[in-house]
């Protein structure tokens, strides 16, 4: 049976949640007090009154900004905590898809840029606008159906990744890691490829092909280092595009870490952890756009010096 | 009846494509003859690369098109004891029809299912591309043009954008609740002036010395746009020809907010390269007005990267429409698209690995030739 809509408001009544946004707004983020209420029974309740401190005298503000992100409804633990948990296991995934990911990466792009127009950077560029061309969801339903299907498979992997959570094996992690590192690795070569093939016309290069330097120390010990700065900038901008990729390939393959959870906070209205997630995203995306500034003043002489 | 062997089904659905297969030879005969002629475009036809991707690209635009005549069966309609059928497999009692692709999980057509899907994918993403070009451009112009408070502004509000996951963006502005507060709608009223803006902006930089037919441009500009503006926007068209779906409203606006930002980005960044050269100090020195040399001057020249970058981003469109479908987000739940369908497949992918296939192949193939279009294009316009 639904609630009539006088439960309802209430019910918002009693719990706070019918006062404008912003004052609402304030009690979230800890500048304004939280909301205490004494009912005719004399029975207090508040905001910042929980099982855990109400004998002593509960605290006036109770925000973000004091370290208290709520209560998770669909969960039924503190924010704080689903939170943390999530991130150490989504942490876990980005590490071994940034482990697969960036190598492979960079060996392609510089393999295809080292001889821009040869046979070998055709076959390879063709092979990261392929990757690049298929989105999580495509490769991961793909990987799914050749390497996981019961029917049809080879069976040489799970199809799902929930054992991944207490133990990583070969077996169950390799296809969510593939799948993302994958999408990924297309934009990072072509990067790589485009700025490596730059870095080779350049005067030094030709300088040091006529000295009679060796192609691959040309590469290796002249180019490279040049070659690697941009690419470094992209790495770094991909964070944002992994974060959605976190979300698709936790849910197709049922791992549960941040990407899952902010899927389950959206899908049941667990506004709490749904703020927390977003803040915890956002916060992500920010620190790598600064790591990423400030890598590249490290990395490139040319404005360090300036 | 009996099933379909592999062989036979493939030829079946080459056959369903007949239509498909005339109109693009026709434009591939057509093009090349006169591609000398055809700039650009006919020199598409000089690269392998960009002239696979353009064959893809037209494959799926004309399916999309011709859809009504390609499909086998209603691809809504669910027909009793298909659930599930592998791909070849007859329908009960009906004389020389099968189910090319199979049955998915309610019985449908997987085959009709891909290909009207098309047609959803490709009603949405290049018109949401098209929206958030022209918004990005109407504010890129002037932010790497004048620069200084008004450059920063904007910057900043696309970086508050850009800072957010998409995902996240999706999960709150398509959510039932959010569009109670009818915040998709106030966005679909910003969003879609900017075309209007655009465009009598574009006409009344270039005649306003000539009123008359600065007036009749601009005139019939403000007619239709505003028409279609309130239909599109706040479906309040007296006519009710410009109409759309508030599930669909939601996923473009979601899907032009965005991407317009990047494309700010972009368009800022040439713009920022471009008023230094010098054509654009003889429009200065002309006396001829900012919006002028903005949109005559500097975006004609700016077309190569845009037209671009329009490829590769219609791609990533189609991708973000699948990922929406793919969390069943905004869309309904009968649709046909390819997201949606491949959400639907991959419960049952241990078992019945037929259905979520051919979406998730169509997908990519769609992609995949954006992409190569956009790199042909890149080289030959690199050429000149």
């Amino acid at each position: 049976m639904r609630m009539t809509d006088a439960e309802v408001t209430s019910w918002l009544e009693k719990n706070g949640y019918a006062k404008p946004v912003l004052v609402r707004y304030g009690e979230w983020l800890g500048v304004a007090p939280g909301w205490v209420l004494e009912d005719t029974d004399g029975k207090v309740t508040g905001r910042c009154i929980t099982y855990k401190n109400k004998d002593t005298v509960p605290p006036r503000f109770c925000g973000i900004l004091q370290g208290n992100f709520g209560y998770s409804s669909v969960f039924k633990e503190p924010v704080e905590v689903i939170v943390n948990r999530r991130l150490a296991l989504t942490g876990k995934l980005m590490f071994w898809v940034m482990i697969v990911m960036v190598p492979m990466a960079l060996l392609i792009g510089v393999m295809a840029g080292m001889r821009e127009g040869s046979r070998t950077d055709r076959s390879l560029s063709t092979f990261s606008i392929i990757t690049t061309a298929t989105p999580e969801y495509v490769s991961g339903v793909i990987f799914i159906v050749v390497f996981a299907s019961s029917a049809t498979g080879l069976k040489w992997f799970k199809g799902t990744a929930t054992s991944a959570m207490d133990e990583i094996t070969f077996a169950n992690f390799t296809l969510p890691v593939m799948t993302m590192a994958l999408y990924g690795m297309g934009y990072i070569a072509r990067m790589t490829r485009a700025s490596m093939a730059e870095v080779m016309t350049t005067q030094y290069i030709r300088t040091a092909r006529l000295k009679g330097v060796k192609f691959h120390n040309i590469v290796l010990k002249h180019a490279l280092r040049n070659a690697l700065i941009a690419p470094f900038t992209v790495i770094m901008l991909q964070f944002p595009w992994l974060l959605t990729g976190v979300v698709i390939v936790e849910t197709l393959f049922n791992y549960k870490g941040l990407g899952w959870t902010l899927v389950q906070a959206a899908g049941n209205n667990d506004v709490e952890l749904l703020l927390s997630c977003s803040i915890v995203a956002v916060l992500v995306v920010l620190i790598t756009q600064l790591i990423s500034d400030i890598g590249y003043v490290y990395l490139n002489p040319r404005i360090r010096i300036s | 009846m009996e099933k379909l062997s592999w062989l036979e089904i493939f030829i079946s659905i080459i056959g369903q494509f007949t239509p498909v297969w005339i109109a693009m030879a026709i434009i591939f005969a057509l093009s090349i003859i006169y591609k000398r002629r055809l700039g650009l475009y006919g020199r598409l036809f000089d690269s392998p690369v960009g002239m696979i991707g353009f064959g893809i690209v037209l494959f799926w635009v004309l399916a999309a098109l011709l859809a009504d005549v390609i499909v086998t069966h209603d691809p809504l309609a669910q027909v009793s004891g298909m659930k599930n059928k592998v791909p070849g497999t007859p329908v009960r009692g009906v004389e020389g029809s099968w189910y090319l692709l199979g049955g998915d999980n309610l019985a449908r057509d997987v085959f009709s299912r891909m290909v009207m899907g098309a047609r959803h994918v490709l009603s949405i993403a290049p018109t949401a591309t098209a929206f958030a070009f022209m918004v990005g451009i109407t504010l890129g112009l002037p932010a790497g043009y004048f620069g200084k408070r008004l450059d920063t502004f904007l910057s900043f509000l696309s970086n508050l954008v850009l800072a957010f996951p998409v995902i996240l963006l999706f999960y709150l502005l398509v959510t039932p609740e959010i569009r109670v507060t009818g915040i998709p709608m106030i966005m679909a009223g910003v969003l879609f002036l900017f075309p209007i803006i655009f465009v009598v902006l574009l006409w009344q930089s270039r005649y306003f010395t000539q009123p008359a037919k600065r007036n009749l441009f601009v005139g019939v500009t403000l007619v239709i746009g505003l028409w279609a503006y309130s239909g599109l926007a706040f479906n309040a068209d007296p006519l009710n020809i410009f109409y759309m779906d508030s599930n669909l409203l939601n996923v473009f606006v979601s899907v032009v907010f965005v991407n317009s930002p990047t494309v700010f980005r972009i368009v800022r960044g040439i713009t920022l390269d471009i008023q230094t050269r010098d054509y654009v100090a003889a429009a200065q020195t002309r006396g001829e007005g900012a919006w002028y040399i903005m949109l005559w001057e500097i975006l004609p020249n700016a077309r190569g990267p845009l037209i671009v970058d329009f490829c590769l981003r219609i791609g990533y469109t189609t991708i973000l429409l699948g990922t929406l479908g793919f969390f069943g987000l905004g869309v309904s739940p009968e649709s046909p698209d390819w997201g949606s369908t491949i959400n639907d497949g991959r419960k049952l992918l241990g078992i019945y690995p037929h259905p979520a296939l051919p979406p998730t192949l169509a997908l990519m193939s769609l992609v995949l030739g954006l992409n190569m279009l956009a790199d042909g294009l890149r080289e030959e316009s690199l050429k000149d």
